[in-house]
């Protein structure tokens, strides 16, 4: 079976982002880049996908710029095949990169996408779903557990006030949440192995896909800073305080 | 002139807080644009319950009713609800930002070809919208252009509707769907029971981490100071990666946003992604025995002591406050 997983590089969770002093960016300098968290189970879940059957191809994908070559080398080094980078300069919206990797699925026939359920820096969560939608494929969203026979899949989701249980048959669309599994590292061999694997670039513009973002960022600000209360030194007056000072118990 | 459709989760007829929410916000966008607040009940047997929406201050309800949509699905709610927002010419379509909300939305998107904002918090007077980035370290002002918008609010950011004296019209409208795009089965739902308010509903939220270490301590220990003082549970994803609790109680970037009156974390040291699911809480109280813990900079009061003697302690002095 062949899986597509589109990737995102995004700046380590561990991260405290800052504002640029014109609000028209975030501070790069101190950043380290890494796969988006959710991406990463996602390739995991399509290796594992793969050893389980003894066969298949796991294609990563991105759409942005050369410097994502990094990031999809790490993945290629978890034990991806090969990947394709859609090269980008331009701000885009997630309508716009769901096109794009729509036609890239058009082109590589995918059984199955698997994806970060939202990446951690716009924390937009929408290109899985638009994807999907642009296929025609059945979505999966927010997946703990999956299980695929004979081309007939079932996904547990984690949803509000519980877990929910659906099934189709593929292709489709399953994006990935915290639970699904722990991601593999790369290994020695792996990395080494990773250099020779083939890195496809392909300019977004020869794609034939409207880039025009259409949500556009006007502007960003930090939020107000939440000021540090006191520190009390007992129980009792905490409970009182709550009580008389705050009013909530 | 710009008309905003809100659409209306809702459980077997029930309405949650958060679908409440979304009403409000629609109302709000509505009247910044000059246009009409029209909500949609999506179902089967919808008609109480839009007669119920009808109190809400809105213009019109639309029951929407097909077989297909008894349960909520992906795909067959963003085929019936693409079409009716065409039929209607709204400008906008809206929802909570809820596991339904964010699943369903973008696909409406793709499906109309708008584009979508995730999450907003608020709406400019200028037709921009707010919206957190970044695990909430970051508010973005954004604009989407087009004739059609689609948005999902967070819950915590704007205020329920409130229940006005007339009601709306309400008109039955068979859904539009085509039978052979439905692809996918809802095979079964595993429903988290519990006794105590919904997590995003509550006034006070108690919330563990790893510092509880086990699940059987959530129990004896957590769930004591929750029903004392009548809180939801809720939990970081530490505690929900090690299984001591279910994970819908996750509070975080990637897990719920709340903002109760009151947060008590406890054994919770306070990562920029958890923070990002309570930071707008009114009061926040923290129980740590790290007193370096990053929790403590957001918190209204810290108690640096460990938690296994704190937290019983409280729930014997909250006890005693209940019967004086
Ligand atoms: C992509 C991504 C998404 C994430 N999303 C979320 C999310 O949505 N929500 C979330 O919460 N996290 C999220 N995280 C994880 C987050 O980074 C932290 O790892 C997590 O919040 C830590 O949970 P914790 O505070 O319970 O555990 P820890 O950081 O291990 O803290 C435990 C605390 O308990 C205290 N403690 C221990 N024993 C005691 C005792 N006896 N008495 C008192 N205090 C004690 C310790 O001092 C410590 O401060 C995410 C991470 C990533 C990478």
């Amino acid at each position: 079976m062949k899986i597509l997983v589109p990737t995102k590089r995004v700046p380590d969770p561990a991260t405290n982002i800052q504002v640029l002093p014109d609000g028209l960016g975030i501070a790069t300098e101190n950043v380290k880049w890494v796969i988006n968290p959710f991406d990463e189970i996602a390739i995991e879940e399509a290796l594992r996908i793969k050893e389980r059957l003894g066969t298949g191809e796991v294609v990563l994908a991105a759409v942005g710029q050369k410097s994502w070559q990094e990031q999809l080398r790490t993945g290629l080094a978890m034990g991806a095949d090969r990947a394709i980078l859609v090269l980008n300069e331009k701000a885009l919206d997630s309508i716009a990169v769901a096109s794009l990797l729509a036609k890239i699925v058009a082109d590589e026939k995918p059984e199955l996408i698997i994806m970060g359920k939202q990446a951690i820096d716009d924390d937009s969560n929408q290109i899985g779903q638009m994807l999907a939608e642009m296929l025609g494929w059945p979505q999966a969203t927010f997946a703990s557990k999956v299980e695929i026979k004979e081309r007939r899949c079932t996904v547990v989701r984690e949803v509000d006030g519980g877990l929910e249980t659906l099934a189709f048959a593929l292709p489709a669309v399953i994006t990935t949440d915290l639970r699904l599994n722990e991601p593999r590292y790369a290994s020695l061999p792996g990395i080494m192995k990773a250099r020779k694997k083939e890195l496809k670039e392909v300019p977004a513009e020869s794609l034939g896909v409207e880039l025009t973002p259409r949500l556009k960022v006007r502007a960003l600000r930090p939020p107000s800073k939440r000021q540090a209360g006191r520190k009390v030194s007992s129980v009792a007056e905490l409970v009182n305080l709550l009580h008389s000072e705050a009013k909530l118990i | 002139m710009s008309d905003v459709l809100v659409f209306a989760e809702h459980k077997n007829g029930h309405l949650p807080k958060t679908t409440l929410v979304a009403l409000g916000a629609g109302l709000e966008l509505a009247a910044k644009q000059a246009g009409k607040c029209v909500v949609v009940a999506a179902g089967e047997g919808t008609e109480e319950l839009a007669a119920h929406l009808a109190g809400y201050g809105v213009a019109e309800v639309i029951a929407l009713e097909h077989p297909a949509l008894k349960n909520y699905v992906a795909d067959a709610h963003a085929q019936a609800l693409a079409a009716l927002a065409k039929e209607l010419g709204v400008q906008a379509v809206l929802a909570s930002a809820t596991a339904v909300g964010k699943d369903l939305m973008p696909r409406l998107a793709a499906r109309l070809g708008a584009p979508m904002a995730s999450e907003v918090i608020a709406f400019g007077e200028d037709g921009t919208l707010v919206r957190p980035m970044y695990a909430g370290n970051v508010l973005a002002t954004v604009e989407l252009s087009g004739p059609l918008r689609v948005i999902t609010v967070r819950a915590t950011a704007f205020e329920v509707a409130a229940r006005g004296q007339s009601a709306a019209p309400v008109r039955k409208v068979a859904a539009a769907i085509d039978p052979s795009a439905l692809k996918t089965e809802l095979v079964s739902f595993e429903e988290t029971k519990s006794e105590r308010p919904q997590l995003s509903e509550a006034r006070i939220v108690v919330s563990g981490g790893r510092g509880l270490k086990a699940g059987e301590n959530f129990k004896t220990v957590l769930e004591p100071l929750a029903d004392a003082l009548g809180a939801a549970m809720g939990a970081s994803r530490a505690a929900v990666d090690a299984g001591f609790v279910p994970n819908d109680l996750q509070v975080g970037q990637t897990g719920k946003v709340v903002a109760p009156q009151l947060y008590l974390a406890v054994g919770i040291s306070g990562a920029i992604q958890h923070l990002a699911g309570m930071k707008d809480s009114k009061v926040i109280v923290a129980v740590n025995k790290d007193e370096e813990a990053p929790i403590f900079n957001v918190a209204d009061y810290g108690l640096v002591a460990d938690l296994f003697k704190a937290v019983p302690e409280m729930v014997e002095e909250i006890k005693k406050l209940k019967h004086s």
